[in-house]
């Protein structure tokens, strides 16, 4: 007799099932062009560095507030967490305030974030360096902004009530983004903070 | 205990047609056509949009041969001469080469994998859209006078500010990035689409050597298009925004985009070629009456020449002065990559030279296709060797080289792809007279027009000049390339004319006219919306073939299996061993995608014409859109499993 096809029970373990959404699929493959676009803009920071024969950069860039500002990110990245695993039991409050931290943690970052711009002495176009500091960490703040917006559009819908079902897996496709925007940042910090120490 | 409900498995009749046809038709209508998310429609649309790009590139090429035909010519301005080979460049390389297959795999694939469509259909009528606008983007400049000019590899600094002060290289670095985004969107539909709803039985090594081409090829563009996208992100800040990436006074690195350009670049090359390898794999063996000779070996080396592919952009740098080291090392491994391609070339001859051709226009395509790889492989790997790459650089050699590979690897695949897939696509066949004549005319054009350039380069002649002195020693061979480029052009006028008479008086087409062994000819030609009536279960590589070849006793399902009914529905399978995982709810129409496309398309003229209130305008208009199209409303799948009963 022919196998047959069988819809299967529910074991209550709606993480098992995530990987059966095509949207979860989806942005594994979003997040890896997306390490792409860094690896390859990171590259182009070391080419630079190795083809400029002199000192680079100029003096190396404090930590101060990009060191605790790293931190506040990967804070955030732990209440995303926090937040899905509450969403996959079914605790839409408690989903919805963990949401509410990250997207607070995040409005931290980016404000902080502007801070050190402001604090620069140099500007995306007085020399190599400036651009590809103000390109890079500019276009890892974009994707700060686009990963705010998801998760207060998430929240929003939360409310609305637009996510009861526990297998709706919304939440945790974009908690996979906003890992990858804090991963991002770390080789982003180490690029510009670490590296001009370690020579 | 939660209860267990069987999924019913039933027979394929015309009452469960009828309803799936009711399901699944896209409304009717200019509307309907504009929110249609079926893959075989946005297929045609992506097909004939690609033939309309090689057309355009075509005619400029006409252009710059009648240009070149003879010595001292002014028929163009050298201006004008340097948009032309740029349009042309960019059109094929860009416009054409890559959406053509696009759009052959988003028709052929779900019917190949016997699924009712794409893992994401909205994400698929978007990707058509964006590519539509962006080659819209790219055309308007040409017609206002200001096209790209810089070669469509767009050297810094000749496409820096100081020396090209238009807007020309803007429009062509923002439309490259906008394609950039289709392409993405498109290749990671691909791969979702191939590790996720395939037939369940449709194991990894039953899959067809097409699907594997446009796997690898998407994977490579998932990893690779950024570089490109960068490279030319960084250019436009570099014109509009005054940073110094490219710039030498400042301590820019103009190397720096010779390296993000040919590190797409190169895997690109395979991008566009690895498809149209698959086409020949599949459907030269229908022709030899045989399955495809070293199956695994062909579908292996597809994928190691991707993987090879990403390690050998240098050499399209080796004039630049760069270390020796480095250059022995990018040498040694654009020798290697011949490899696997020559594994490939054994595959088809032996499929041919063990089976019993059948000398249809397709398989002549597809032989003629074997020959001229084997041309163009050889003076890749000619080029290969560092001094034999500072003699022949920039010379005519290169231009024979890369048009032995794109025409001959992807515009004859693809000609012959289309006779062989076009009774499916219309339910009418192609003439077989015509495409005689279609064929020879555009074999023999071809190689009048190509194989003598192999000398003008070796006798010095530069490319990218408007013109020469009539002392040169070119005269005769730039004529004979001029006379067969006019002739091939005959061959691909021929090739429309046999399209637009078969369209309405083409011989009805059953649905296997070629007795093949895949399950896109299990379907009715044209196939209907939903493709299936049921889910196939695929017991083979051949599901079509098992009583012939009698590999195994089992024999695949075709008419029985899932009905799954209940709206738009397919189903997921594991990724290696396509057991049943999933049903999968799909997408209905929706003008979502064509409006982010639009809205998108706005945010690069903005972008173009440094609007900020226009792109703030674009960036929320396309905000709406995605918010409708990824409002939730529905759920989007429910885990089923095999019960082994």
């Amino acid at each position: 007799m022919a196998d047959a096809i069988v819809l299967r029970p529910d074991r209550g373990s709606v993480s098992d099932d995530l990987k059966k959404s095509s949207g979860w699929w989806g942005m594994l493959f979003l997040v890896a062009t997306e390490a792409a676009v860094f690896a390859y803009l990171l590259f182009s920071y070391y080419y630079m560095a190795i083809e400029n024969h002199s000192v680079w950069p100029s003096s190396a860039p404090s930590m101060k507030l990009a060191l605790p500002n790293t931190i506040i990110l990967l804070v955030s990245s732990v209440t995303v967490w926090w937040a899905d695993r509450q969403y996959i039991a079914g605790r839409m409050t408690e989903a919805m305030d963990g949401l509410a931290a990250s997207v607070g943690l995040g409005v931290v970052f980016f404000g902080m974030q502007l801070i050190e711009w402001h604090n620069k002495t140099f500007t995306l176009a007085s020399d190599p360096y400036g651009s590809l500091y103000f390109t890079i960490t500019g276009f890892h703040m974009a994707h700060v902004v686009v990963g705010l917006v998801i998760m207060a559009t998430l929240i929003l819908w939360l409310a609305l009530g637009h996510l009861s079902d526990r297998r709706n897996s919304a939440v945790s496709i974009a908690a996979i983004y906003w890992h990858f925007v804090d991963a991002v940042w770390l080789t982003v910090f180490f690029t510009f903070y670490i590296t001009p120490y370690l020579s | 205990m939660a209860q267990i409900s069987a999924i019913p498995i039933v027979d394929a009749t015309p009452e469960l047609a009828r309803k799936l046809d009711g399901i699944w038709t896209s409304g009717s209508g200019v509307l309907g056509w504009l929110s249609s998310v079926d893959h075989k429609s946005i297929g045609i649309r992506y097909i004939v949009t690609a033939f309309i790009f090689l057309l355009m590139g075509g005619v400029e090429a006409l252009v710059m041969r009648v240009q070149l035909a003879r010595p001292d010519q002014h028929f163009l301005t050298p201006e004008q001469y340097n948009e032309f080979f740029t349009m042309h460049g960019v059109s094929m390389i860009f416009w054409y080469a890559s959406p053509i297959l696009s759009g052959i795999s988003n028709y052929i694939w779900p019917l190949l994998l016997g699924s009712r469509d794409m893992a994401f259909p909205r994400l698929n009528a978007l990707s058509y859209w964006i590519y539509l606008f962006s080659g819209i983007f790219l055309y308007a400049s040409f017609a206002a006078g200001v096209a790209p000019d810089a070669g469509w590899f767009n050297y810094v600094p000749y496409a820096s500010m100081d020396y090209n002060p238009g807007i020309n290289i803007d429009v062509y670095s923002l439309a490259l990035i906008l394609l950039g985004i289709s392409t993405t969107v498109g290749a990671v539909n691909f791969i979702v689409t191939l590790l996720r709803t395939r037939a369940p039985g449709m194991s990894i090594n039953r899959l067809p050597i097409m699907v594997w081409g446009t796997l690898t090829a998407s994977v490579g563009n998932v990893l690779a298009v950024p570089a490109v996208s960068l490279a030319f992100f960084l250019l436009w800040l570099d014109r509009r925004f005054g940073t110094h990436f490219y710039d030498v006074p400042t301590g820019g690195q103009p190397l720096l985009w010779q390296h993000l350009f040919w590190m797409f670049g190169h895997p690109w090359v395979y991008a566009i070629v690895l498809p149209a390898m698959g086409i020949v794999s599949d459907a030269l063996p229908v022709f030899c009456r045989r399955p495809l000779f070293g199956y695994t070996v062909v579908a292996l080396s597809t994928v190691l020449t991707m993987v090879i592919g990403f390690g050998v952009w240098v050499h399209h740098m080796f004039a630049t002065g760069l270390p020796n080291i480095g250059m022995s090392f990018f040498s040694a491994a654009s020798f290697v990559i011949v490899i696997p391609s020559a594994v490939a070339v054994f595959a088809w001859t032996a499929t041919i030279a063990l089976g019993r051709p059948r000398m249809t226009t397709a398989f002549l395509f597809f032989a003629s296709f074997i020959v001229m790889f084997v041309i163009g492989g050889v003076s890749g790997f000619m080029t290969a060797a560092v001094p034999v790459d500072w003699q022949l650089t920039d010379t005519y050699f290169i231009v024979a080289h890369i048009h032995y590979v794109l025409i001959g690897i992807n515009v004859f695949p693809v000609i012959g792809g289309i006779y062989y897939w076009f009774p499916k696509m219309t339910g009418r066949m192609l003439s077989e007279r015509l495409g005689k004549w279609c064929f020879w005319l555009t074999f023999i054009g071809f190689n009048v027009a190509f194989l003598p350039m192999h000398l003008t380069g070796l006798r010095g002649m530069p490319r990218r000049i408007y013109t020469y002195g009539p002392d040169f020693g070119w005269n005769t061979l730039n004529m004979i390339s001029s006379i067969g480029a006019f002739v091939l052009a005959i061959g691909i006028l021929l090739f429309l004319v046999d399209v637009a008479i078969s369209l309405r008086r083409g011989a009805r087409a059953v649905d296997n006219p070629w007795d093949a062994p895949t399950l896109e000819w299990a379907v009715p030609s044209p196939p209907p919306d939903y493709n299936f009536v049921v889910i196939p279960k695929v017991a083979s590589r051949h599901p079509l073939w098992e009583d012939r070849l009698g590999e195994t006793g089992e024999r695949s399902l075709l008419n029985r299996g899932c009905s799954l009914d209940d709206g738009r529905e397919t189903l997921a399978t594991t990724s290696i061993d396509a057991e049943p995982d999933a049903i999968l709810k799909m997408p209905e129409d929706s003008f979502a995608p064509l409006i982010l496309a639009i809205s998108l398309s706005g945010l690069f003229v903005a972008m173009l014409a440094q609007s900020v209130g226009g792109g703030v305008l674009a960036l929320c208009v396309g905000f709406i859109a995605m918010l409708t199209w990824l409002w939730p409303e529905r759920v989007t799948f429910r885990p089923v499993e095999e019960s082994h009963g």
